[in-house]
């Protein structure tokens, strides 16, 4: 067979011990000399760099993309309130949509996180463990429903269901001026941010889930040995364990809220300014704005809408880089598949 | 011995316990409550007498636990039933989404509403179907496939089976990274290069692209995983015999772990079937069926829903297309997943133990 004939020219150079250094392991690679080994290390090793490629590309083409738009810009990108690319002295600035967009992900991660944590603690450490596998399931089903279906829901089962909640909540706490509401449709920043602790709510959950399940058993059975009650465990050995790994799945929950598109797009009524109340429509997010304004934007609105594309780009970039080093120190568990 | 440590035999060091039936009858004094306070305020809002009867079923099992067992164990019994109700709230918006949507979705939802497109029905009146809009989800994700599933396999096994130096690290970083851009950024990005610099027009294809994108990350994540759980032995035993590398990667390392990428691919493709934005800058959608993804506007059905809800203007018929499409959109996304775990469980690779 062939493998007889081959294994006279079969240097023992694939499986590489891990204390070579850098150079040697690239001279043992390059020294698979058959044709099909260097073939194959080239079209992998491309890939990789397509990928890296892409990266580059994508930053770069919506830079220049940027360049161009904010050159133009009559007013400050980032101060100004308005949207007006198209006019005959182009001025529109980003301050409405940061505040939207960091208003809606901030309302998100106060409703999600804790409910999240608790659900990961329900399913790791108080349910029978069929039913928290059972709850692990219908968590990750939550994670795969499309993000439109959840605007359709959220615009047309969820917001007529708030309207109760928003009068109450304006006869109570309306004297705040937060939450004061002039009884328009519950279509608001608040309403949006509810949504958005829905969607992100299975990522934290699973990244938590797996994290808690990973605290030392021994730890747990120490404390209840000195008669801690369970909840007494939770807090003094599974969550102070936890805590980098809840943070890091904040923060990826975070990244998910800060550039949902459609799901805003379709609850929210925008409004191109910024006022105290929650609960009256006001603001936007950078990608709302994005895909609402598309399709009636002339060639400078789509480089402006590209501007603000690169803003929030930028900003996930970096709240999924933090993300990543906090889980990066701990390398067991990765939240990439959940 | 383990009399000693049987934590439910009483004895004097423990003090006092409710009994075992005590939270269920709190529930149902609280439930009581509850329901009597908003008859009596003319509340009709279920949710307003759930809330209410949570709230006293917190605080009653709080104060009975305080006084019988001691604040410790009112606090875990309060931990308890906070992490009960942190679950019962996230199961509320899974099921009410699940049953309106199949409850307003079956309504249209038939035969001929799978078969036939929008071409020539107003967004206001009823008829019409997302026949156009599958056929182009469809073409869209399955181009989008095509393109990421090689490189991202690739990639994943240059990760796991060559990668050691600097270059490797980047291309981990940088997956990482991926897996968190917006689906809208991506859509921009070749809006960018392909409609605004190279100035082509809107298709299926530029979709596509973005749809690579975004699912490429998934890809290499997912079957990277699957890569580092195939034992070394059997790569030191297919190379031992004189095997070339590429070729026990081929026949040995990727056949055990097929499985495993599949899955991978398969909720991959689940979620950038469900992905509007890209689509929506790139692809246009269209009410008419267009059969070639490499030129001009198309559908795709989480487009066809936006457009259903957004140009309609409240229309009740367009809604119901809506809800049907989104009917049609989570049954597809849902099977994709289920089968893919399905072929998780089945094809889990042999690891020798």
């Amino acid at each position: 067979m062939d493998i007889s004939t081959k294994k006279s020219d079969a240097p023992p150079s694939s499986p590489l011990p891990a204390d070579l250094s850098a150079a040697e392991q690239k001279r043992a690679a390059r020294g698979a000399t058959r044709p099909g080994d260097r073939v194959f290390l080239g079209l992998s090793r491309g890939s990789g760099i397509f990928l890296l490629v892409i990266m580059a590309a994508i930053a770069v083409f919506l830079t220049y993309r940027s360049v161009i738009a904010i050159s133009k810009n009559e007013s400050n990108f980032l101060t100004t309130f308005e949207w007006n690319p198209t006019a005959a002295e182009p001025s529109f600035g980003i301050a409405v949509l940061a505040y939207g967009t960091v208003v809606s992900s901030i309302i998100a991660m106060v409703i999600a996180v804790p409910i999240a944590v608790g659900i990961a603690l329900f399913i790791t450490h108080y349910a029978p463990r069929r039913l928290g596998g059972a709850i692990s399931f219908v968590i990750d089903l939550l994670a795969a429903v499309p993000s439109i279906v959840y605007g359709l829901w959220g615009a047309l089962v969820l917001a007529p269901h708030l309207v109760g909640l928003y009068g109450w909540l304006d006869d109570y706490f309306g004297w705040t001026g937060i939450l004061e509401w002039q009884g328009g449709a519950p279509r608001s920043l608040f309403t949006v941010g509810i949504l958005l602790a829905i969607m992100i709510l299975p990522i934290i959950t699973s990244v938590s889930r797996e994290v808690f399940r990973q605290a030392p058993q021994m730890h747990q059975e120490a404390a209840l040995a000195l008669g801690a009650t369970r909840w007494e465990v939770i807090r003094m050995s599974v969550i102070p364990f936890g805590r980098s790994g809840v943070i890091s799945a904040s923060m990826l929950g975070l990244g998910r809220a800060l550039g949902e598109t459609m799901a805003v797009a379709t609850v929210l009524s925008p409004n191109f300014k910024i006022e105290a109340s929650l609960l009256d429509p006001n603001g936007g997010t950078f990608a709302q704005n994005i895909a609402s304004k598309f399709s009636e934007a002339s060639e400078m609105g789509r480089d402006a809408l590209i501007a603000s594309g690169l803003v929030l780009f930028i900003i996930t970039l970096l709240v999924n880089g933090a993300a990543r080093a906090i889980i990066a120190r701990r390398a067991e568990y990765s939240g990439a598949n959940a | 011995m383990s009399q000693t440590v049987n934590v439910e035999r009483p004895s004097t060091l423990q003090g006092a316990r409710l009994p075992k039936w005590a939270p269920l009858a709190v529930a149902a004094g609280s439930i009581a409550l509850g329901l009597g306070i908003s008859a009596a305020a003319g509340l009709d809002s279920s949710i307003q007498w759930a809330l209410l009867a949570a709230i006293f079923f917190v605080l009653a099992s709080y104060g009975i636990a305080a006084r019988v067992e001691g604040r410790r164990q009112a606090k875990d019994r309060v931990a308890t039933s906070l992490v009960w109700v942190a679950f019962l709230l996230a199961v509320i918006p899974l099921v009410s989404l699940m049953w309106e949507t199949v409850e307003r979705g079956v309504k249209v939802l038939d035969g001929y509403f799978l078969s036939h497109s929008m071409g020539l029905v107003t967004d206001t009146e009823p008829g019409g179907g997302i026949y156009h809009a599958i056929l182009g989800t469809l073409e869209q994700v399955g181009i989008a496939t095509l393109i990421s599933v090689p490189i991202g396999i690739l990639t994943a096994i240059y990760l796991v089976e060559y990668g050691r130096g600097r270059l490797a690290q980047a291309v981990t970083f940088f997956v990482d990274v991926m897996t968190g851009i917006p689906s809208i950024v991506a859509g921009l990005f070749v809006l960018s290069f392909w409609i605004l610099i190279l100035d082509m027009g809107p298709s299926g294809f530029a979709g596509a692209m973005a749809l690579t994108i975004l699912m490429l990350p998934v890809i290499v994540r997912s079957t990277e995983e699957m890569l580092k759980l195939v034992p070394n032995e059997l790569r030191e035993a297919s190379l031992a015999l004189g095997v070339p590398k590429w070729r026990t990667i081929m026949k040995v390392v990727l056949p055990t772990s097929i499985g495993g990428i599949t899955t991978g691919v398969m909720l991959a493709i689940a979620r950038i079937t469900g992905e509007t934005a890209p689509v929506l800058l790139l692809v246009w959608g269209s009410t008419f069926i267009n059969t070639d993804p490499f030129d001009g506007p198309q559908a795709s059905l989480p487009m066809y829903i936006y457009q259903q809800y957004a140009n309609s203007g409240g229309s009740g018929a367009a809604y119901d297309r809506a809800w049907a499409a989104a009917l049609t959109l989570i049954a597809f996304v849902m099977i994709l997943n289920l089968a893919a775990r399905g072929i998780a469980r089945w094809k889990a690779p042999k690891t020798g133990r």
